[in-house]
């Protein structure tokens, strides 16, 4: 009980640290993933309005929760709209002691196998956020699905925002 | 042509699983002109299969011939003493392939002879070969390799096989995905496995006896080794993370692949006969899709080290690592053709998903595919095709092309999504 106690003001502290060192880098990975996605001549602005609104429900810990979240193509970086439903999410998760299953996904494009890592560095990406809120490491089991299960079928941009996505399962 | 070939597929094929039909959609410029004869048989019912079509399809799909069709022949020999070369110099045939059946003993017995219409000499004579009533696919295969080889000088890979993922996905309904085994021109399809979690990755020993591939029916990803006479399977890997894209190295010995299990998507070689694992790369970005080199020594691998995926090389002897690819912001899945001449990749130009084929002396990359979505490719074992996977009508099909880009046709499905070809090495 002692160490668990310790260990939950030592990832607090880590998290703090996290936040005041993230606004830099961050800023500069998304304007990364959104330069990627011009010069590939796809469609950036997949922040998603979706995510972004469920966001919202962050204060009213009873509110259904968005369980998605989006990706840019070829990206793992967490964007804004994300961290903040994230953030909801680790409060709850860490008031529940639940386990999660944080299921990594990608598009259809490009190869299969490297969507298959690429899912599970989104997987990741999200696993070490909410670790990083005092989620408990042993109770997020991560998994990637690749391009093999996407969300929405068909080909364009409006399947592919859909499906280049970690779900929060728990 | 094409109508008979559909009607060909359409009659003789088993019912249970949708077949690959051919559509020929470019040929080289000037394709060798060849006569194939309806094959001779005096039996009181036509043979089970029209062979001499399948030969004539066979050298069609292959690009470097154009088929005299059977309406424009005058005279339909059988034996090589009934051959009037005036006939065939007429519809200008270069080439006139005639044969004869026979059956003893519920085998078939075949006899084909090759002629050159021009210098008016055989060039084959005499060719034997014989087979079982369910053979006679593989008797007609047999004898457009034999003709290939000799007009083209390049062995035939008629006779070879092909692997590929069907899936079958609906938003309402429980996934379904097959691993199929076919013939390379899409006949015989039959079921390897199926299963409602993904198949993925499936790749030949360089002997053809064994297959691998990635299948997550452990509700977590594996690799799997199958033997394809006995069907037996076996797991190789239940490691906590990736497990995926296997490889047989060129001397059967060894697999390649990528696990995740230290936290980062690296490749590992793992040994056959010890069963040994032994890390081949070391960094924090994605490494996976590993293949082999002709030679053995190396293994060529995607990699996002550079912020973009591209692909690298690692001796691995000395653990040197080397970027191979420099055309292009999305350079994928590899795989260096037999005589270790050429690069063939998934390339993205302009937000669009091509085939592309790179010089390894020169390092000029060219595209080979006009399609979209393009992805695996895979060369035949005679480097003269690949086949990839692409969508057509909203489905996924596979679909080949000349390593030159000069010959092009499409395998669409008429059930679900196919995917991820798989080429055989030769048998023999």
């Amino acid at each position: 009980m002692i160490t668990k106690a310790m260990k939950q003001g030592l990832s607090f502290a880590f998290v703090m640290a996290f936040l005041v060192g993230c606004s830099s880098t961050d800023t500069k990975t998304d304007e990364d993933a959104a330069g990627a996605g011009a010069n590939g001549g796809v469609t950036t602005g997949t922040a998603d309005g979706g995510a972004l609104g469920s966001s919202n429900g962050m204060d009213d810990g009873m509110e259904e929760l968005d369980k998605v979240i989006y990706f840019d193509f070829d990206q793992a970086v967490l964007l804004p709209a994300a961290r903040s439903l994230l953030l909801a999410h680790s409060e709850r998760l860490r008031n529940s002691d639940a386990s999660a299953r944080l299921e990594g996904h990608a598009d259809e494009r490009g190869s299969r196998e490297y969507n298959m890592a690429l899912g599970e560095r989104r997987a990741n990406a999200v696993r070490d956020f909410l670790v990083l809120q005092g989620v408990s490491r042993s109770n997020l089991e991560v998994i990637s699905y690749g391009e093999e299960r996407p969300l929405a079928l068909g080909s364009g941009e409006s399947s592919w925002s859909k499906n280049r996505r970690v779900e929060i399962d728990y | 042509m094409r109508k008979l070939l559909a009607l060909l597929f359409c009659c003789f094929v088993s019912p249970a699983f949708a077949q690959l039909t051919i559509e020929i959609t470019q040929g080289v410029d000037n394709p060798t002109r060849i006569a194939v004869v309806p094959m001779g048989w005096g039996g009181s019912s036509p043979l089970p299969e029209d062979v001499s079509e399948i030969v004539s399809a066979d050298l069609q799909r292959s690009g470097q011939f154009d088929p005299v069709p059977r309406t424009s022949m005058l005279s339909f020999p059988t034996k090589p003493e009934d051959v009037f070369y005036r006939d065939w110099r007429a519809m200008g045939a270069e080439y006139l392939l005639v044969s004869s059946a026979e059956q003893r003993g519920g085998r078939y017995f075949v006899r084909y002879d090759v002629f050159d219409v021009l210098a008016q000499r055989k060039v084959i004579s005499a060719g034997k070969v014989d087979g079982s009533p369910e053979q006679l696919r593989d008797i007609a295969h047999h004898i457009s390799d034999k003709v290939y080889e000799k007009i083209t000088g390049i062995r035939g890979a008629f006779s070879t096989q092909v692997l590929y993922v069907e899936a079958f996905q609906h938003e309402q309904k429980a996934d379904n995905f097959r691993l199929m085994l076919a013939d390379a021109d899409g006949a015989r399809s039959r079921l390897l496995l199926e299963s409602d979690q993904p198949l993925l990755s499936p790749t030949w020993s360089p002997d053809g006896r064994e297959i691998a591939y990635v299948s997550f029916e452990t509700t977590r990803p594996a690799i799997f080794m199958q033997n394809l006479a006995t069907g037996q399977r076996e797991q190789l890997t239940n490691f906590t993370g990736l497990n995926g894209a296997p490889a047989f190295s060129p001397d059967g010995d060894k697999l390649a692949m990528v696990l995740s299990k230290d936290g980062n998507p690296e490749i590992y070689t793992l040994d056959l006969r010890t069963r040994q694992f032994t890390r081949v790369t070391n960094h924090y970005a994605i490494d996976t899709e590993p293949s082999w080199t002709a030679d053995g020594e190396g293994v060529v691998f995607t990699s996002n080290r550079g912020g973009k995926p591209q692909i690298y090389k690692v001796t691995l002897a000395s653990g040197r690592v080397e970027r191979l690819t420099f055309d292009g912001e999305y350079n994928a899945r590899g795989r260096v053709s037999k005589d270790g001449k050429t690069l063939v990749m998934v390339h993205q130009r302009q937000g669009v998903f091509h085939i592309a084929a790179q010089d390894l002396t020169t390092g000029t990359l060219r595209i080979l595919t006009e399609t979209n979505l393009d992805e695996s490719p895979t060369i035949a074992p005679n480097g003269a095709m690949l086949l990839y996977a692409t969508r057509f009508g909203g489905k996924g099909i596979l679909a080949a092309v000349s390593l030159d880009a000069g010959t092009k046709y499409r395998l669409p499905s008429k059930q679900g999504d196919v995917r991820e070809p798989a080429w055989s090495p030769f048998f023999n």
